[in-house]
């Protein structure tokens, strides 16, 4: 695999995850618990998928096959796409969702804050914008997971499960495969296990604070950056590529 | 005879510009908000670049049109509008007139400076900035959620006159 080889791979990984995220997200909007709730998480979701559009334009500008970012959302299939397991993973309840998102925006932020200093300053330019908006999903994802971890019965032991529950997913993202490794080298994005103590280090004193307890580093699920997901991707390109795929070039 | 082309002053344009409300915020223009970046002649090509508040605002396309048509309605015919990422935009930018402005429309203008990137342990000591309320000036305020009616803003709302307002966030 050649530089710019790696480079598309690595920002389809970037794009597939702030798309798909961004579509789960989505699927709160008139479902969330209340309007104040409703208006942010379809704001954190809009976020996402303009940064999906910047990700996936690049991808697309790298690729140099004339596909742009509508192309690359809603003509690939579930084994082309590059996002962690863990962003398809369902919505659940709103701790897991919030526990979802916790996991993802330390994560996220870390990265993007490494990619600021990217070789290619089309790459720094988009995560210099990203990590602005970034910076408040994490604050705001914290913020919840303190409030229901301390708050009542019901609502620690759902954000305890949901901890729990999703904590495999967190390994894959920060395992460094061919694509990570040859972005490393170029000077292109920051080494990924290097991300790891820091982002533990948040996880560990927000479930303190949060009188939860974080679980303990063990087997991980992996294969999203490669494009083996679990079969909950098929579902969400069901509903979101639907329009593109039953009325092809369709546009308003 | 052929008409004499003028090329209109680079301060000419900018005023204009300065009567393009932004389609979310009208209260405020586009050069209110420092969304317009850069305004310059190439020979006889105006060449306007702005820049996206947030990624995904929706109103960043609608923005670019409006410029469009606003100066092309002053005769302006060779135009082009550019969208420029970096550097991203920051409140900062927003002009102190612009922050009157909002104030006096009912949102609160950002509070301080941007930070960006903040250092990572920042996460654990964050708290909400003193926001004052825009219509009795009160301090004790509370934040009822991170967002508002559009990325840009947060829904605050005052314990005095007990209003409930938009606050523009710092970013």
């Amino acid at each position: 695999m050649n530089e710019q080889e790696a480079l598309f791979e690595y920002l389809l990984r970037l794009g597939d995850n702030a798309l798909i995220l961004g579509h789960r997200l989505s699927e709160w909007c008139g479902h969330a618990p209340a309007l104040e709730e409703d208006l942010a998480l379809s704001n954190v979701a809009l976020d996402l998928i303009g940064q999906t559009q910047l990700w996936l334009n690049l991808a697309g500008t790298v690729e140099g096959k004339g596909r742009d970012a509508d192309k690359l959302a809603y003509l690939r299939d579930a084994r082309d796409f590059r996002n962690v397991l863990l962003v398809e993973q369902p919505n659940g309840d709103f701790a897991v969702t919030m526990a979802r998102q916790l996991y993802f925006d330390a994560w996220h932020y870390l990265l993007l804050q490494g990619l600021m200093s990217s070789k290619d300053s089309r790459v720094a330019e988009i995560a210099a914008k990203s990590l602005k908006e970034v910076t408040y999903h994490l604050e705001r994802s914290r913020e919840w997971v303190l409030r229901l971890g301390d708050g009542t019965e019901e609502s620690h032991r759902r954000m305890q499960d949901a901890l729990d529950d999703l904590w495999m997913y967190t390994g894959e993202l920060f395992e460094s495969d061919a694509v990570d490794q040859e972005m490393a080298r170029a000077g292109i994005g920051p080494d990924v296990s290097t991300l790891h103590e820091p982002w533990l280090g948040l996880m560990r004193a927000t479930a303190q604070e949060a009188t939860l307890t974080l679980p303990q580093p063990g087997w991980a699920q992996r294969g999203g950056k490669q494009g083996i997901h679990s079969e909950h991707l098929g579902y969400i390109l069901a509903d979101l590529q639907f329009l593109q795929r039953a009325y092809p070039n369709a546009t308003w | 005879m052929t008409p004499t082309v003028t090329r209109p002053s680079l301060d000419q344009i900018r005023s204009w510009l300065a009567e393009v409300p932004d389609p979310e915020v009208p209260a405020v223009s586009v050069m209110d908000l420092g969304i317009v970046r850069d305004v310059q002649w190439q020979d006889d090509e105006l060449v306007v670049a702005i820049t996206p508040t947030y990624s995904g605002c929706p109103a960043t396309s609608v923005i670019a049109l409006d410029v469009e048509m606003a100066l092309r309605a002053r005769g302006i015919d060779r135009l082009k509008v550019e969208r420029r990422l970096s550097p991203p935009w920051t409140t900062d930018w927003i002009t102190e007139d612009g922050r009157r402005k909002l104030e006096a429309y009912g949102i609160a203008p950002p509070a301080g400076k941007a930070q960006s990137p903040s250092p990572f342990d920042r996460f654990l000591r964050s708290t909400p900035p003193v926001i004052k309320c825009p219509r009795c000036g009160s301090d004790k305020t509370f934040r009822v959620s991170e967002f508002g009616s559009t990325p840009c803003k947060a829904q605050y709302q005052c314990r005095d006159c007990l209003e409930p307002f938009d606050y523009f966030k710092c970013i």
